[in-house]
């Protein structure tokens, strides 16, 4: 198995820096030395889809290339970065004319690509290469009790499928059992947060949101895990805005898996990123200490 | 009332549309619909759209170059992949929409001031300059390019919770080898001409 050589991606960088301050601690712990992609640069997010597919695939191919020369595999925790560059890596292993031309650009300009590199989301190595039982045996204080609604989102699922389904994935689930907590029978797991949505066309966008919060309150979750940077953001911004639009309340904390996971492997709490959650977290801490 | 001829003939539809689509959006299948509708009822948007997914395809495969182009639809597709996931014709529904897009913009038929084709721009050009897109910088951007004073004002709370919870900075991000980047993006686009 090769290195991973992580790729935080301009979000963990930015808004979800709790993101890289919990995945970081808990790969760690879990055996893996995680280091940075030297120099890697945005992966165009689906924005360079929609304006030129072949130099979406040419600047995420920069990356692949990095990465294929430090001889490591690529460890993608946003989601919209995941699709991307594995979106591009196909792209550009189809053969088609336009693939060669963009290789051999790359060629040009010291950045050689030969297709060497996989690119991973963490849930996707905690499935594949660590396993439920490594991780349930690295718990320390397991998570009893903590009703938790798994977020899955659409960009990890679809429409690359090999490790999880898409309409009815589980494996966050099963992550979140193994280190204590219980998730609940989330039915609205892979319905569509409304991606940058949110932020150009609101109206549609907080309503998407009001109905993924709205089943997690009927669910009686605690709170909602995320893999997803976009995902995480929109939920838990969106809780004033919906607060206001349906005269509805919320305040459902929104969380990263890895930032439970360290919590449960008992990692120092205050190095997790729990400071930047913007949904005040009390409640939760009271329900983790009477354990439910 | 001026009673309008919904229906085109034959001679007004664009024969070369389906092509166009099929190549940009590396699908071959989109003529294979069989208009089931799986697509359209999977689509967590179809309820705002002006046409559901099954129209659009349908547009597509039969010329109706102006309908698709123009359609709110597009820009509502949010990439959710559930329809493509899902069609039983495996046309990649998405992809098709991504194509769309593309050309809409290319042919600049699109509402004028829509934040859309605004906020891929900007993205576009901030990573061709700092190879990194700074969060900030791109919302002002948007806003002030999509002349949205209002949208600004109403996200003031949440970008001051940001700031607070230390999620948002004025930092422009920039990686090293911005050269390299920008000879590929150069390169690239000289070849698509
Ligand atoms: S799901 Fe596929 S075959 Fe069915 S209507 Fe949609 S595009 Fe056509
Ligand atoms: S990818 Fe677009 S068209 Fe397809 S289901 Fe999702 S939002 Fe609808």
């Amino acid at each position: 198995m090769k290195d991973y050589a992580y790729y935080p991606g301009c979000s963990l960088k930015g808004n979800a820096k709790h993101y890289e301050e919990s995945i970081l601690p808990v790969f760690k712990e879990l055996g893996f030395a995680l280091e940075e992609l030297e120099d890697w640069n945005c992966c165009g997010a689906t924005a360079y889809f929609a304006v030129d597919d072949r130099m979406a695939a040419a600047i995420c191919g920069r990356n692949l290339a990095l990465a294929e020369k430090e001889g490591k595999d690529i460890l993608a925790p946003c989601a919209g970065c995941y699709l991307t560059l594995r979106k591009s890596n196909q792209y550009l292993a189809n053969g088609s004319e336009e693939a060669q031309k963009i290789l051999a650009v790359l060629k040009d300009v010291d950045c050689e690509y030969h297709g060497q590199v996989k690119v991973k989301h963490p849930l996707e190595v905690l499935i594949q290469d660590v396993g439920l039982k490594t991780i349930q045996a690295k718990v320390q204080n397991p998570l009893v009790g903590l009703k938790v609604a798994c977020y899955y989102g659409c960009q990890l699922v679809r429409p690359f499928t090999e490790f999880d389904d898409p309409d009815y994935p589980v494996t966050l689930d099963q992550v979140m059992a193994a280190i204590g907590a219980t998730p609940v029978e989330y039915s609205a797991k892979t319905k569509c947060c409304g991606g940058s949505l949110t932020g150009t066309i609101e109206e549609v966008g907080t309503q998407l949101n009001y109905v993924l919060l709205k089943e997690a309150k009927r669910k009686e979750a605690d709170v909602i895990v995320t893999i997803c940077p976009l995902c995480q953001f929109n939920l838990e911004i969106i809780q004033n805005k919906v607060a206001h639009k349906f005269k509805e309340k919320f305040d459902i904390p929104v969380l990263y898996f890895s930032q439970l996971m360290g919590l449960a492997f008992g990692l120092n709490k205050y190095e997790l990123g729990f400071k930047r959650s913007i949904i005040p977290l009390s409640p939760l801490w009271e329900k983790i200490q009477r354990g439910g | 009332m001026e009673i309008q001829r919904k229906i085109k003939f034959e001679g007004e539809l664009s024969r070369d549309f389906l092509d166009e689509i099929k190549e940009m959006s590396h699908c071959d299948e989109i003529d294979r619909c069989i208009q089931c509708g799986t697509c359209s009822s999977s689509c967590p948007m179809a309820i705002y759209m002006d046409y559901p997914p099954r129209k659009i395809i349908a547009f597509v495969k039969n010329g109706f170059r102006e309908e698709a182009l123009k359609s709110f639809t597009i820009w509502l597709c949010s990439s959710c992949y559930t329809c493509q996931v899902r069609c039983p014709a495996k046309i990649k529904i998405t992809d098709v929409m991504y194509a769309l897009k593309r050309k809409a913009i290319q042919e600049k038929v699109y509402p004028g001031q829509f934040t859309i084709p605004v906020l891929a721009r900007e993205m576009y050009r901030m990573i061709a300059k700092n190879g990194r897109s700074s969060e900030l910088w791109l919302i002002l951007n948007l806003y002030l390019k999509s002349w949205n004073p209002l949208g600004l004002m109403k996200m003031a709370p949440t970008g001051i919770s940001l700031l607070k919870t230390g999620r948002m900075s004025f930092k422009k991000e920039k990686i090293k080898n911005t050269s390299q980047l920008q000879k590929i993006l150069k390169a690239v686009k000289e070849d698509g001409q």
